[in-house]
């Protein structure tokens, strides 16, 4: 038996459990039947924590007989991309590598969620290592994309987008290296923030690219999304790269109002490459936000050619460093040999998968001595020329937008074979990665039957603005609503 | 140093020091050594994944208060980097490290040898996080059929101090890192226990020509961790250059070990063979900016430092060498300030510390610092010398009842009675019954045999076992036999 309150949105769920028309158990155990449901067939989990889950839903409702008062995201069923550390729950980075690491320690937001009161429902599949734009780089699993089960769900973070467009986790975290939350958000119909660099600490999150990596949250709607927000933003002194910032309250900024706000739209974003139709689509968003008083006008980010290069020099050369330590000695899969170099050698050799050996491969390459200078050093210079061409635009605009990927969802299959067409897929969200600003995508329409997504890039720290059109184009349209069918006959055909 | 006649040689050194912080430079480990393996030890230190570190500002400190010893510019914008290399002991495969932005700059020190003053150049000194431990199974590493990791040792800070090719002979070699080992311990930054591994060093070194202007080619040999290490590795690397040059050959350049058990240097790897470190700024730490009301905070904790220190006891009487001696290592010298305050004759105390002290310390095997005679005890040891309570002679059996006992000279003296005999009245009558006992050796010293009157001292110091004050005997006998 399926509830009735899976689905609804995170602020719904929470003023259920408070009137007592559902009780936190319930609620979980509605989320796990769902997973149980339809999991076979969009495989977005990798684990599947029932009985902690209930546990924790029990701990709750003693809370509510109590009369205690409940906090925004208490009770509330989420689950975790799977390279954020969970105390005595595996967490593999979807990796042969990690297949049995059990972490000793919880990420910074594995704890403030726990804090905030959340159930955890599981862990999620990804892209090996975060490294990837559809998913299809799990050493575990393929994720479907629930509105069309022959496409993929994007990626990396393809499993934490399914899990909320197709109804298993009220929201869940991803994380965005170089647009690993929002493509796979636009992919899914679903919102997905990237917060600023900084914003969200990284401690307990396996580094793929440790200046560009950020976690955030997928949500159904721009409320939940500040709600969750609210709940993981915020200094962390244990994460040298956290800025000691004052976060505010997300949800003031969720005004359905925008008269007189600033849009840029960089050309470049609409350039060779993107998909006429999701074009067209996101030309109809802007429109839009027009109509309801929004003065927009076309802007430039000139170095924007640059960002796909620049971006696979700086991130796979930190991530040749970051996956050293994967070496069989300490934890994580170990191959035999009968020394220490074969044992390094066989490890890795076996315990990566391919897009990853290709990108520490990249990156050892980037770094070697006589390439640096041409390469990592050439690709920070471009990194500079790109935050400064954002600077630039928000001297004028408040919000600048764009569509977040040049194309809906595409088939397996279709650019795994080709890695050098996939890395150009990412064109719209790289570069603001390499500037260290936030970025939402919102669902912004449909392109044959699959979601598009609008994405919204703002300054350092300037969510709340990016919260405040995201809330107002949500309010006035009803893309969000709509909902994949995943009714047994379309599941059962998916799962062949 | 000229070598085989012909060459002259030229070197420099790096030397690794181990702060002695509390904690790590990365994670709130202890950095105590010893332990049971892996057990000093967490998630960061482990490099486990999704850690991160978190710079122990202590260590900054620390680097700022060594750097300004040495006389070095402190950086205000420095940074670390990633040094990246396979081995099991490095627990993240990298190292952080500091690479082109070194948080202290140029500075040196002066040294003197054959009593030749010459400064020796520092370029540059960083700080790193130290390597944990491999422990082989067997007795040396080629007998050995497994290994384990040591991480304990993994995150304790290091800095590294990297100096110019200055040093001309080995007393030149010798002489820094004595002199840079004592402002290290001055400063207290380390505890410089080499036994312990908390001072190493890599020596660079190569032959030229007498008379050339231009280097030549350097071998690079790696943790050396005693002076006598140094100074044999350095006469065999030496001889060896000499014999590989003197045969027409060249010197290889390249990375050596150093064979304590053979007393031999032993190629590791060629310049070829060389790690490419792929050198790049650590993400997961932002750069170090060092404002100067920080450097002139921590100038303000800089001691005095052992110049100074012996130019001061120079100024109190003391010569050149005992100044230098005294104030070779900071415990000795702490010591010997800490008795001044309690008594003001430096040059007595001066000769008391460096032989007696010194010697019954080394015969116990006893570190100054653990001395059970507190530096006030000796003092007042020397104030009953002082005050003639007691002579010379007897306070060095005082002194051994002192370490033996730590009780105070003044309750040793008392409850053995050794307290000198100054009474005129009492030593008159023992000197008349010696010269009555004595009547040749009384002829003697007045027909003209001054040596005579030895033996007449000697006979009364007997009959007082040794407690007569022996300047008012002379005095006494001189007037009696006047």
């Amino acid at each position: 038996m399926e509830s009735v309150s899976i689905g609804k949105s995170v602020s719904e769920l929470h003023e259920l459990l408070v009137h007592k028309d559902i009780s936190s158990i319930e609620l979980t155990k509605a989320y796990i039947d769902r997973i149980q449901t339809v999991d076979p067939s969009l495989q977005a989990y990798l684990t599947v924590l029932e009985d902690e889950a209930l546990a924790l839903a029990a701990k709750v409702d003693q809370k509510v007989a109590q009369g205690e008062t409940l906090k925004p995201l208490e009770g509330i069923p989420m689950a975790l991309k799977d390279n954020m550390c969970t105390e005595g729950i595996r967490t593999s980075c979807a990796s042969k590598m990690l297949e049995n690491f059990v972490p000793p320690y919880n990420a910074t937001v594995t704890n403030r969620l726990r804090t905030a009161g959340t159930i955890l429902l599981g862990k999620l599949n990804m892209d090996e290592f975060a490294m990837g734009s559809s998913t299809e780089n799990s050493y575990f699993a393929k994720t479907r994309n629930p509105w069309n089960l022959e496409c993929v769900p994007g990626g990396s973070s393809g499993g934490s987008a399914v899990a909320v467009a197709g109804d298993e986790a009220a929201f869940t975290l991803g994380s965005d290296t170089g647009g690993s939350i929002r493509q796979p958000a636009a992919f899914c119909g679903v919102v997905g923030m990237k917060p600023t660099y900084g914003a969200v600490s990284r401690l307990g999150l396996i580094a793929f690219a440790s200046s560009l990596d950020q976690i955030g949250p997928f949500t159904k709607t721009v409320r939940d999304n500040a709600l969750v927000m609210n709940a993981i933003a915020g200094y962390d002194s244990l994460d040298s790269t956290s800025v000691p910032y004052e976060t505010p309250d997300y949800t003031k900024f969720l005004v359905n109002d925008i008269k007189g706000l600033k849009i840029g739209i960089p050309r470049e974003y609409f350039g060779e490459g993107i998909d006429p139709d999701v074009a067209k689509g996101i030309q109809a968003g802007i429109q839009t936000l027009i109509d309801l008083g929004a003065e927009v006008a076309e802007c430039s980010l000139p170095h924007t050619e640059y960002a796909i290069p620049a971006y696979y020099l700086i991130a796979t050369a930190e991530a040749s460093s970051n996956l050293a330590r994967y070496d069989g000695v300490r934890y994580g899969y170990r191959a035999d040999s009968n020394d220490v170099l074969g044992m390094f050698k066989k490890t890795r050799a076996e315990g990566f998968g391919q897009e990853v050996k290709r990108r520490i491969m990249l990156g050892t390459y980037a770094l070697s001595s006589g390439y640096y200078d041409a390469y990592y050093l050439k690709a920070q210079k471009v990194r500079t020329l790109i935050k400064q061409d954002f600077e630039k635009a928000f001297e004028k605009f408040d919000v600048l937008l764009s569509p977040t990927a040049p194309t809906p969802a595409f088939k397996f299959g279709e650019k795994s074979a080709d890695p050098l067409a996939m890395y150009l897929s990412d064109i719209t969200t790289v570069p603001i990665n390499l500037a260290g600003i936030p970025a939402i995508s919102i669902p912004a329409g449909f392109v044959n039957g699959l979601p598009i997504g609008m994405q919204l890039m703002g300054k350092a720290f300037g969510e709340g603005s990016l919260y405040r059109v995201a809330y107002t184009f949500e309010q006035n349209t009803n893309y969000h609503t709509l909902k994949p069918n995943l009714s047994r006959e379309v599941l059962t055909c998916g799962s062949r | 140093m000229v070598v085989a006649n012909k060459y002259e040689m030229v070197c420099g050194l790096e030397v690794h020091v181990e702060l002695q912080t509390k904690t790590k430079i990365f994670c709130s480990c202890t950095t105590e050594f010893g332990g049971e393996q892996n057990t000093h030890v967490c998630p960061v230190c482990l490099g486990m994944p999704g850690a991160l570190p978190v710079l122990n500002r202590e260590v900054v400190n620390y680097a700022i208060k060594a750097g300004l010893a040495l006389n070095c510019e402190i950086a205000e914008f420095s940074k670390f980097d990633r040094k990246n290399y396979f081995y099991p002991d490095l627990s993240k495969n990298y190292q952080t490290s500091q690479f082109d932005l070194p948080i202290c700059g140029k500075g040196g020190l002066e040294i003197e040898v054959d009593e030749q003053k010459k400064w020796i150049g520092i370029t540059r000194a960083h700080m790193e996080e130290d390597a944990g431990k491999l422990v082989h199974s067997g007795d040396t590493i080629t007998t050995s059929n497994e290994s384990s990791v040591d991480y304990n040792r993994a995150g304790v800070p290091l800095l590294e101090i990297v100096s110019e090719p200055d040093m001309r002979s080995i007393p030149e070699v010798l002489a820094y890192l004595e002199k840079l080992v004592q402002i290290l311990e001055y400063t207290e930054v380390s505890d410089c226990r080499m036994e312990q591994g908390s001072v190493r060093f890599d020596i660079n070194v190569s032959l030229r020509q007498i008379g050339s202007t231009t280097f030549g080619t350097r071998t690079e040999t790696k943790n050396l961790n005693s002076f006598s290490s140094v100074r044999r590795c350095m006469e065999y690397e030496i001889a060896r250059q000499a014999r590989v040059l003197d045969a027409g050959e060249k010197v290889v350049q390249e990375t050596r070990t150093w064979d304590e058990g053979q007393g031999v240097t032993l190629a590791l790897r060629s310049k070829e063979e060389a790690h490419d470190y792929r050198y790049f700024p650590e993400p997961d730490l932002a750069p170090l900016i060092i404002d100067r009301e920080w450097v002139e905070r921590i100038r303000k904790t800089l001691p005095e430092l052992p110049e100074a220190r012996r130019a001061r006891l120079q100024e109190l009487g003391l010569s050149a060498y005992d100044a230098g001696v005294i104030t070779q290592s900071k415990a000795l010298s702490d010591y010997f300030d800490a008795a001044l305050s309690h008594y003001a004759d430096a040059k007595t105390l001066a000769n008391w510390v460096m032989g007696d002290v010194t010697r019954l310390l080394n015969s116990n095997q006893c570190s100054v610092g653990d001395s059970p005679i507190s530096a006030k005890q000796l003092a007042e040891l020397m104030g009953l010398i002082e005050k003639g309570t007691i002579s010379g002679k007897i306070a060095k059996s005082v002194l051994e009842d002192m370490y033996s006992t730590g009780k105070d000279a003044g309750v040793i003296v008392k409850e053995k009675g050794l307290a000198q005999i100054s009474d005129e009245g009492a030593l008159l009558g023992i000197i008349d019954s010696v010269i009555a006992a004595n009547p040749q050796s009384v002829e003697d010293y007045r027909a003209g045999k001054d040596r005579a009157i030895g033996f007449l001292v000697g006979q009364i110091m007997k009959a007082t076992k040794g407690q007569a004050n022996p300047g008012l005997v002379n005095r006494l006998l001189k007037e009696k036999l006047a």
